[in-house]
């Protein structure tokens, strides 16, 4: 299905944008109201609920235990997966992940990853044979611009919430205590922000609209210490350098402000 | 070789003559629905019943795009019922397999008698039933908050199609199967009806009851789904009345 954007609109949002307005009454930098939830999911070991504006992610992790890639023998594994349900929108189809949904699943995959959100190191039970593997499922319930920034924020918490098994090796054996739960290694707290270009400009946390109209987009990932650990440019229309890199210090000073919204340990 | 030490209580009430959970024989666990949950969707509803969380979204009547699927003279209502992944305790693997298959059909089946579907030829009703945390009795649930979510779409239906199961468990014919009672028990049958009327729209049954036994059981599962369907309109007025 093809969603078709009136040029009125078009206009109305980018002559707006021109003027330094936006449709919903936002400054260019300034988020939608943002909620978050952790523990949600009682049978999920770790879970949260994150809303942007209207948008809404539930998502949940599954520890299992399983051996660990050849390459990689002495790292625990993390799998993250996402499903863009139809009920999200009326233009998302059932079946099998589409080119936007394991867009979002590869781009948290790598800010979570390569900004070492979990040391997954500590997640070998015994090396070469046994790891522990995280399964991160983002369940997309409703689709309302800006999913990105969504997904990082409540994976990071549901990681965070996230309680293993204690394992330890007694005579060749492993014993997994249910008894002894203990948290995820979490050793950095990674968040995305997202810029739409609109008429020139670059405005943060795009709505539905101002997605459906933009230029292009760029998100980017920024650890606690304000180094960049992931990137990703979207949309049919180029970006300038300079533009690229006020996206980048503006996204360093408000992932300070996105991180308040994280639980505190 | 891997030991797995755990701390889950599996007690079936075998011992005593209690359900595993306390309650009475006809009783219903803890329900809670809510209409108008999402943004996107036409109509939506959320339903908590005992440990069981789920969302049902709504869209249409829309124009149908696969032909083949296409009706001259009426509608057709389609269902895809899905669990999240994390919803169970072993992580379910995305995407549908046989039983969720077989429940989205039957999901089908049981709300399409309630909507008036003559009213929008070669088009479709899309019910979208997601469930985010699984306790025993999904499907049930699953169609309870579909008809809610149907009811706050808007689309026309001459009844609020409202489920329930009943079954037998330790020996017991109860009320609303719980998890444990659904595994350990002796037969659960999942119903769905229209209340105005008392017909059955859908009829499950799995395990094993005497003739006696199932009609203890139907007149316990209707009586559950006149409960359900009190706070079904609930929902409903909480949130147009």
């Amino acid at each position: 299905m093809v969603t078709i954007i009136p040029e009125i609109i078009r206009e109305s949002i980018t002559n707006l944008v021109k003027n330094g307005e936006r449709s919903d009454g936002r400054s260019f930098y300034e988020y939608r109201d943002i909620s978050l939830e952790t523990g949600v999911i009682e049978k999920s070991e770790g879970s949260a609920r994150v809303k942007i504006g209207k948008t809404q992610i539930v998502i949940g992790t599954k520890p299992q235990i399983g051996e660990p890639f050849p390459d990689t023998p002495n790292v625990g594994v993390l799998m993250t997966n996402s499903e863009l349900l139809p009920m999200a929108a009326p233009d998302f189809e059932p079946g099998p992940p589409d080119e936007r949904s394991v867009e979002l699943s590869r781009v948290t995959d790598r800010c979570i990853r390569e900004a070492g959100v979990v040391d997954l190191e500590k997640l070998v039970i015994s090396e070469g044979e046994k790891v522990w593997m995280i399964f991160l499922d983002l369940h997309v319930l409703d689709y309302d611009g800006n999913l990105m920034d969504a997904a990082v924020l409540g994976s990071v918490a549901a990681l965070m919430n996230t309680k293993i098994p204690e394992t330890r090796i007694e005579n060749g054996e492993i014993i997994v205590d249910h008894e002894k739960m203990i948290s995820l290694p979490i050793k950095e707290k990674a968040l995305m922000t997202t810029f739409a270009k609109i008429g020139g400009e670059l405005i943060i946390d795009p709505s539905l609209e101002e997605e459906q109209i933009m230029d292009a987009r760029i998100s980017i990932g920024i650890r606690e210490d304000g180094s960049i650990c992931a990137m990703q440019k979207g949309g049919a229309n180029p970006l300038t350098k300079d533009e690229v890199i006020k996206a980048i210090s503006k996204s360093q000073e408000i992932t300070k402000e996105l991180r308040k919204h994280l639980p505190e340990n | 070789m891997i030991t797995i030490i755990t701390n889950k209580e599996f007690s079936t009430g075998i011992e005593t003559s209690e359900r595993a959970d306390g309650r009475a024989f006809d009783e219903l666990r803890p329900i809670k629905i809510e209409a108008g949950v999402l943004n996107r969707a036409d109509g939506s509803a959320y339903l908590e019943l005992g440990g069981n969380k789920i969302l049902a979204a709504v869209y249409g009547p829309r124009e149908l795009h696969i032909r083949r699927l296409m009706q001259p003279n009426r509608a057709v209502l389609r269902c895809r019922y899905n669990m999240a992944p994390f919803s169970v305790d072993d992580r379910k693997r995305p995407g549908p397999d046989r039983r969720s298959v077989e429940i989205s059909k039957i999901t089908s089946e049981a709300l399409s008698p309630a909507v008036f579907l003559e009213k929008f030829p070669r088009s479709t009703i899309d019910v979208f039933i997601e469930v985010l945390e699984a306790e025993g009795g999904t499907r049930c649930a699953g169609i309870t908050a579909a008809s809610v979510a149907l009811a706050d779409a808007g689309v026309p239906m001459r009844d609020i199609v409202v489920s329930c199961a009943a079954g037998k468990a330790n020996g017991q014919v109860v009320l609303d199967l719980s998890e444990i009672e659904d595994k350990e028990g002796e037969a659960d049958m999942p119903i769905a009806i229209m209340p105005r009327t008392g017909e059955i729209t859908l009829l499950q049954s799995d395990g094993h009851l005497t003739s006696e036994e199932f009609e203890k059981a139907l007149d316990l599962a209707m009586n559950g789904c006149k409960k359900i369907s009190e706070e079904q309109k609930k929902a409903i007025l909480g949130r147009y009345g």
